[in-house]
């Protein structure tokens, strides 16, 4: 029984597109696949000395004194400098940045706004361990010479670091954001006589807000995740640092530092260090779709 | 039906890959043959250069070594008792070991030095001193007859080698280390933050003495590789295999003539600790 020859090729072309589907159904798990291993991995290492060696998690998250051949692991020094070093970064780079894409939505001259947009992209481009170098050789001796201190690798230096790191971030979602605000807010504030600056304070920053919080928590993940540019200035001594001239060790760097030599125990004891950064991420990511979500309405 | 099969087959067999990648295979341990298996273990500072060692020695010998890094005490302790026909030790033998029958044979030298800043005018220091200045008894150059300026002490990051070496040499644990040291990962590392900071000091490997760092005798004796030869310079320790006579087999033996040889020399310089010869 021959089938017309058009119904054959038609089911091909079906087989032929179901089959596509799967191929890109496939890619797309990919991604999970690997999310899932990695978390897996990360987590099945790092709660084992919890749960199977005895060792309290309490001890861990507060305890002052990481000696990992003395069997002493406490991050709480770290968590610390982690959190610090994450808001100095803030306070420093988020003005900047919106300032920054304030000045190209709304102010620059078309050709002004050429010149800059792309070197603020090509400052994201630029590989960290760059910025490091840059913060060893020049922010670091800049900073020992005009406060007189005895060593540049500080809190603060870490903080200019991920200022300038997180820039791009901040700058170009806020921009997008600032743009996407419609053109009849503007002139209707305008037509009222609000000045053009004030047009921007109270108009368009406002109603781009949810755009600029997203840049924001983008920029905090940025700084908190950042691990080789602040292995290079940060100095890594373990203290809970009480001013922004201590050294100080993050998350990332102490994990990065280490895990070279480390075995037994205190390898898994930095695999759980990535699991305390980790939740961070978490929960900046939980912020974040919070903050998307308040957007759309 | 052929359709399902293809899905499976697009899933399932990247998966196995990826999982089968994951699992460790343990079949390259057993199958690289020799006839005689010579049995090593001690010291986890001499493990690495013996490590080396043994597959330079493997590549033309019909032989299995097998070392176990499990410290220098433990190491002396299987050799006397037979356990390893070899032990590894990177400290001398105690009076006691020596009269259980042990004969040692130095395989190479570990040396370290001190650094500081060129500017520093301190090139002298004793290893109390060097001591004091890592515990933070010390914290002002004045103190040890230079300038009136803070000590930034520098170390190697926790389970480094060297920092272990060091540290067991001058006789101050990780925990007395000072809090507010820098820590740096590497030879390089260090000396790059040495030489740019005057206030600094830290230690590296020999091999890394250049003129962007000022080298710091100890007890007034240079760090060089002849005074850690002649027993002067005290920043260093020897790396030792210690054997019975009666338990050290013909396989053994060769195994240790290799390592003093020129050839077997050349391997310990290129793993960076100090040769013999």
């Amino acid at each position: 029984m021959a089938r017309p020859p058009v119904e054959k090729a038609n089911k091909r072309k079906y087989m032929l597109e179901k089959l596509s589907g799967r191929v890109f159904l496939f890619c797309a798990l990919l991604s999970v696949i690997s999310l899932l291993l990695i978390i897996g991995f990360v987590f099945f290492k790092g709660i084992n000395p919890f749960v199977a060696e005895g060792y309290s998690f309490i001890n861990f998250l507060f305890g002052d004194d990481w000696v990992p051949s003395e069997d002493q692991f406490g991050i709480f020094p770290m968590i610390v400098a982690s959190i610090y070093a994450t808001i100095g970064a803030l306070i420093i780079g988020v003005p900047i940045g919106l300032f920054t894409a304030i000045f190209l939505a709304e102010i620059a001259p078309k050709k002004v706004a050429k010149i800059i947009s792309p070197a603020v992209q090509l400052l994201a481009g630029i590989p960290s361990v760059l910025y490091g170098v840059f913060g060893l050789a020049v922010i670091v001796p800049f900073l020992q010479n005009n406060l007189g201190l005895a060593k540049g690798q500080s809190l603060i230096a870490v903080i200019l670091v991920l200022a300038i790191m997180m820039l791009p971030t901040v700058v170009t979602v806020s921009e997008t954001a600032i743009r996407a605000v419609p053109k009849s807010y503007r002139e209707g504030s305008l037509a009222l006589g609000v000045s053009h600056i004030g047009t921007i304070f109270r108009v368009v920053v406002p109603a781009a807000k949810s755009g600029i919080l997203t840049a924001v928590v983008l920029g905090m993940g940025r700084a908190i995740g950042e691990t080789m540019a602040v292995i290079l200035v940060a100095g890594n001594s373990l203290i809970v640092p009480t001013s922004l001239t201590d050294s100080v060790r993050p998350l990332t760097t102490n994990i990065a530092l280490e895990m070279g030599y480390a075995a037994g125990v205190h390898q898994e004891m930095l695999f759980a260090t990535g699991i305390v950064l980790f939740s961070f991420i978490l929960i900046l990511n939980f912020v974040l779709a919070k903050i998307s979500a308040k957007g759309g309405n | 039906m052929l359709k399902k099969f293809k899905t499976f087959g697009l899933v399932v067999i990247p998966l196995t890959i990826l999982l089968s990648a994951c699992t460790p295979s343990n079949d390259s341990e057993s199958s690289n043959g020799g006839n005689y298996t010579l049995a090593i273990s001690g010291s986890t500072s001499v493990g690495p250069l013996a490590e080396k060692l043994a597959a330079k020695y493997e590549e033309n010998a019909d032989i299995n070594i097998e070392i176990n890094q499990i410290g220098s005490s433990a190491g002396i302790t299987n050799a006397t008792n037979g356990v390893s026909e070899i032990g590894m030790a990177s400290r001398d033998l105690k009076e006691e070991e020596i009269a259980n029958g042990l004969t040692d044979q130095i395989i190479a030298y570990d040396g370290i030095v001190v650094v500081a800043h060129p500017s520093n005018k301190v090139d002298d220091l004793t290893i109390e001193q060097v001591k004091q200045i890592f515990t933070g008894e010390v914290t002002n150059w004045k103190e040890l007859g230079g300038e009136d300026m803070e000590i930034v002490v520098v170390s190697r990051e926790d389970g480094s080698g060297s920092r272990d070496a060091f540290q067991e040499i001058v006789g101050y644990s990780s925990g007395e280390l000072i809090r507010n040291s820098i820590v740096a990962s590497g030879n390089g590392n260090i000396k790059t933050t040495v030489a740019t900071n005057k206030h600094a000091v830290g230690f590296i490997s020999f091999e890394y003495i250049d003129e962007s760092i000022s080298p710091i005798k100890i007890n007034g004796v240079e760090a060089k590789a002849e005074n850690v030869l002649n027993g002067t310079y005290k920043l260093s320790r020897p790396f030792l295999f210690v054997y019975k006579d009666e338990n050290l087999s013909e396989k053994g033996q060769q195994f240790i003539d290799f390592i003093l040889s020129s050839e077997g020399q050349k391997v310990a310089l290129e793993s960076g600790v100090i040769p013999i010869k």
